[in-house]
């Protein structure tokens, strides 16, 4: 049962090593590393875009329930009743974008325009390259620069944001364009310091290493997640935050805002860039769920020491599932911020917040052997609880009684 | 503190989340739609109808071609030509009738001014929506004969205004057939006394005629003139 276990486990890379030693073979030499660089990446193709349709589909049936609709029901196989809980909506829809006319504006920059959406989707692919989704799954290992490429990579979707908003010639799509440029750049800062604090307690920045720095033992079942230290545990709720305004997830949609400037950046496009935008969107979200997994929930290690034996690939596709699923409820919970409270709140709360988080972390780590562990968490959470307190102080929903001075 | 209001409206969703499985009775506020239908509320309008009260529709319309709601009609979708003979209405009063009665669909918008304007009640709001039709020019200019339905369907979709609109002709028909009694009765009466007027004229030429056989000859110059007075 053990080896049965282990074997799927490891099944994804034993079936390449298999395929690698048979093509060996028959393959001239030059033409090995592109074969491994595609069995890498196909799996990849596979699943994260598998994900993305049938999200589409659980994300509408969750947002109905929650509103106490049904949500879609109808699309089954075609030509019979069988109806698969309307999971064949997302084949309509897919083939429905693939045959739908491609309008470009008369107006438009027509080769920037046409390459705005493929320079969104391939930045967002190669973040995919460094983490690690399984043990010793990880399609790119950087020891040395891990975080640093998926920061550096993921940074470059502003610029095909902003190529697709100017070159448009609309003046909803730039109003998309700069709001988006103005919130990316703004929820980076959060973002990247919230995910320094792992990196100043593992010491690395390669995200298998800050995943086997989580892989010790709390009471003999508990595993050493981020997660269940003070700084990480706000670390974690920081990160998800940014992360959302990262990809421009409600409440942090102002980019698009539907009911205020159509579809913002991508007002004026249709059909399959349509998809290629929503797609490039969503494999955002779920890569930098991705990061937080790794960085915060352990990546591919179970959270009990005795449930080591699921697959760690299974762990880490559970935890996004987990998460998108909470993105779904955030998105079915929250309304849409305005400009300035965005701003308001990057700069004023987010970025102290995760400051202060930095030097908590120093303190955890300097505090390692002189307290006992229930002192030392204590102590570390509130020197964060106050200032959560004292800055979210100014963040409350203020309700006073308005008073109409000329009505009366 | 902050995020507690985020908190509270998290447990509200989750709560519609879980409900709409748990108890989609109260909670689900739509149904699956073809299948399942919700009985439509009595002041809903959707397109107007013509009453009829007979078992054939086109000889008991109550419409009198009277053009009151084509012309009344803010869109203009009403069409109507005027019969070149009269027919018996519900109460017997001789009316023109429609020869042409014609809605466009497509123009109609609901707002069921032409059943405000029309005297006759006979042009009523239905509750049908399911109008959509595959012949985009025909197909929406819905003819008389689509038009009409009975006197009982309005009172199935819409009893309380169909009771008032029903009590609103009976005290017609109790008008006309209070007239008609009081025509026939004053009639009666003239010809009752037309009777009694030719009796006594009859009786003024007549009733001496035998009187003079039977009675005595010499009374008869007294008693003529005696009776033509009386005349």
């Amino acid at each position: 049962m053990a080896e049965l276990f282990q074997a799927l486990d490891q099944f994804p890379v034993t079936l390449k090593h298999w395929l690698m030693s048979h093509a060996s073979g028959v393959l001239p030499e030059w033409a090995l590393p592109l074969v491994s660089a595609a069995l890498s990446i196909s799996p990849i193709l596979a699943v994260f875009p598998l994900m993305f349709a049938l999200t589409t589909v659980i994300e509408r049936k969750g947002l109905g329930r929650i509103q106490n609709r049904i949500g879609p029901n109808r699309v089954g196989i075609p030509l019979t009743d069988i109806r698969l809980y309307g999971f064949g909506q997302f084949i309509a829809d897919g083939i429905k974008s693939l045959i739908k006319e491609d309008v470009v504006p008369r107006a438009a920059d027509k080769v920037v325009h046409f390459l705005a959406p493929i320079a969104l989707l391939i930045p967002v692919l190669l973040t995919y390259s460094v983490l690690p989704f399984g043990k010793n799954m990880v399609p790119l290992d950087l020891p040395q620069t891990g975080l640093l490429f998926f920061f550096a990579v993921g940074a470059s979707t502003e610029l095909s944001v902003f190529m697709a908003g100017w070159s448009s010639r609309n003046k909803y799509s730039l109003l998309g364009a700069m709001r988006a440029i103005a919130q990316m750049v703004s929820y980076e800062i959060p973002l990247i310091l919230s995910s320094l604090t792992v990196v100043m307690i593992a010491g690395t920045l390669s995200l298998t290493a800050i995943v086997e720095s989580q892989s010790g033992v709390h009471f003999g079942f508990l595993h050493n997640w981020h997660l269940f230290t003070p700084w990480g545990f706000v670390g974690f709720c920081l990160f998800l935050t940014a992360a959302a305004a990262e990809a421009n997830r409600t409440p942090f949609d102002l980019p698009e805002a539907e009911s205020e400037i159509i579809a913002g950046y991508f007002t004026e496009y249709s059909g399959f860039k349509f998809a290629i935008f929503f797609l490039a969107e969503y494999l955002g979200l779920f890569a930098m769920c991705g990061l937080g997994i790794t960085l915060f929930l352990g990546g591919w290690l179970p959270p009990f020491s005795f449930l080591g034996f699921i697959p760690s690939w299974c762990w880490f596709l559970g935890k996004l599932s987990a998460l998108i699923v909470l993105f779904i409820w955030l998105r079915g919970t929250l309304p849409r911020l305005r400009t300035d409270q965005l701003m308001g709140f990057a700069w004023k709360f987010l970025l102290p917040m995760t400051l202060i988080n930095l030097v908590v972390a120093a303190v955890w780590h300097l505090l390692g052997g002189s307290l006992p562990p229930v002192l030392r968490w204590a102590f570390c959470f509130g020197m964060l609880a106050v200032p959560y307190w004292l800055l979210g102080r100014g963040f409350e929903a203020k309700f006073t009684k308005r008073e109409y001075r000329f009505a009366n | 503190m902050l995020g507690t209001g985020i908190l509270k409206g998290m447990v509200e969703t989750a709560k519609n989340f879980a409900g709409s499985y748990t108890d989609p009775a109260n909670r689900l506020t739509t149904v699956e739609y073809p299948e399942q239908r919700i009985a439509s509320k009595e002041n809903a309008r959707q397109f107007p109808f013509l009453v009829h009260d007979t078992e054939d529709p086109m000889k008991g319309l109550r419409c009198v071609a009277c053009q009151i709601c084509e012309k009344e009609c803010p869109p203009q979708c009403i069409y109507i030509v005027k019969s070149k003979d009269k027919r018996a209405d519900y109460k017997g009063q001789m009316q023109f009738y429609p020869a042409t009665f014609d809605i466009d669909l497509s123009v109609c918008m609901s707002c069921q001014i032409c059943v405000e304007v029309c005297p006759f009640e006979s042009i009523k709001m239905d509750t049908e929506f399911e109008l959509s039709n595959t012949d985009r020019f025909g197909g929406l200019l819905v003819n008389k004969h689509q038009l009409a339905k009975s006197n009982d369907h309005y009172r199935k979709i819409h009893p309380t205004e169909a009771g008032v609109s029903d009590a609103a002709l009976a005290v017609e028909v109790a008008k006309a057939q209070a007239k008609a009694k009081a025509d026939v009765e004053a009639k009666a009466k003239a010809a009752a006394e037309a009777k009694a007027k030719a009796e006594a004229a009859a009786a003024a030429g007549t009733a001496p005629a035998p009187a003079v056989p039977a009675g005595p000859k010499p009374s008869s110059p007294a008693a003529s003139p005696a009776a033509a007075p009386a005349a």
